[in-house]
């Protein structure tokens, strides 16, 4: 019993100690003019749901949830979010050649339409990123002439 | 009591799991430059370096030819890594410009087919094969080399074999022979 309370005890101390180790914040104001919206002319329902579903983590601008500064779920937050964009960042997408603009439209449009995307870990607490099933034909559609008109 | 003992144990591993994660990816990432440095101390022909990449190209269509998804995993990784020793510098400027755009473009094809399965592997493959075949155009080559074509994989699809004879790395087992050569490329 006591070394479980000396366990405890150290969990306790571990775990308040990692909340004081910094997090790189995904934070900018500035919207560069590469940026998908800026370029192109995306009409403002799919904007709008790209913003909410998307840009979260595939641009430079996070609206963070209130629980993110509790470690080690901002740890997990912020590996996300280094990875969407490495992947994808929708604030850079003019500075892509024709050729990484297609691989992009097709992987974006393979994503949404099986369901891959947004994924179900950031869906479960952001109800509003979720597809239906017209939102995603809207979305495939416009994807599939952007890539077609390149 | 037990409940708080739990959780807290739940929230430690957590910790050490996700600590180890973040360790990992720091160890690939020095990775990939390691052998990014190494790839500039080597100074050898840029040509060699494109039938290298072409080689792997086509261990890979073998793969999938033969529905063998780990191979082509496998095979994936390699042309990923041959791709990042690409050096396009005794390029002109302008195809130097492109060169990078399509080595750019097909590793990240090549990463994807490394961890996906069958399917997933099949799409890639074929926006990979343009890519090759792009760079080819640009380098060239001296080994055989053939543009096949099958008409029924998404609207229709290429890829380069260096027989003539046509084995499809869209259908595997199932349609191997659906498909025509297009171009004799050498």
């Amino acid at each position: 019993m006591k070394i479980v309370k000396i366990i405890a005890l150290i969990l306790v101390v571990v775990f308040v100690g990692i909340q004081f180790m910094p997090t790189e914040r995904n934070k900018s104001d500035i919207v560069p003019p590469t940026d998908f919206m800026l370029v192109n002319d995306v009409p403002s329902d799919i904007k709008n749901k790209l913003q909410i579903s998307c840009y979260d983590c595939h641009s430079n601008n996070t609206q963070y949830p209130w629980y993110n500064k509790v470690q080690p779920i901002a740890w997990f937050l912020e590996g996300h979010i280094k990875e969407g964009k490495a992947e994808l960042n929708f604030n850079e997408w003019d500075s892509l050649s024709s050729r990484r603009k297609a691989s992009k439209l097709r992987s974006i449009i393979k994503q949404i339409e099986s369901g891959e995307m947004p994924m179900a870990s950031y869906t479960l607490i952001h109800k509003k990123a979720t597809f239906s099933e017209e939102e995603t034909q809207k979305v495939v559609k416009y994807m599939e002439n952007l890539k077609d008109s390149l | 009591m037990k409940n708080f003992k739990m959780s807290i144990a739940a929230m430690l591993l957590l910790v050490v799991s996700f600590t180890n994660a973040q360790e990992k990816k720091k160890m690939n990432h020095n990775h990939a430059t390691m052998k990014m440095d190494h790839s500039k101390a080597m100074n050898m022909k840029s040509d060699a370096k494109a039938e290298a990449i072409l080689n792997d190209y086509l261990s890979l269509k073998d793969a999938l030819v033969a529905d063998d998804t780990k191979k082509a995993a496998i095979e994936g990784a390699k042309l990923a890594a041959s791709l990042k020793e690409f050096d396009e510098s005794s390029y002109t400027s302008e195809e130097q410009k492109e060169l990078r755009d399509i080595i750019e473009d097909a590793k990240e094809h090549a990463e994807h087919i490394s961890k996906s399965e069958i399917d997933h592997q099949r799409e890639h493959f074929k926006a990979l094969s343009k890519n090759i075949m792009d760079m080819e155009s640009i380098t060239g080559t001296t080994s055989a080399l053939y543009e096949q074509f099958c008409p029924m994989y998404n609207g229709g699809s290429s890829w380069l074999s260096s027989s003539d004879q046509v084995r499809n790395p869209y259908y595997g087992s199932k349609m191997s022979k659906c498909g025509k050569v297009k171009r004799v490329i050498n």
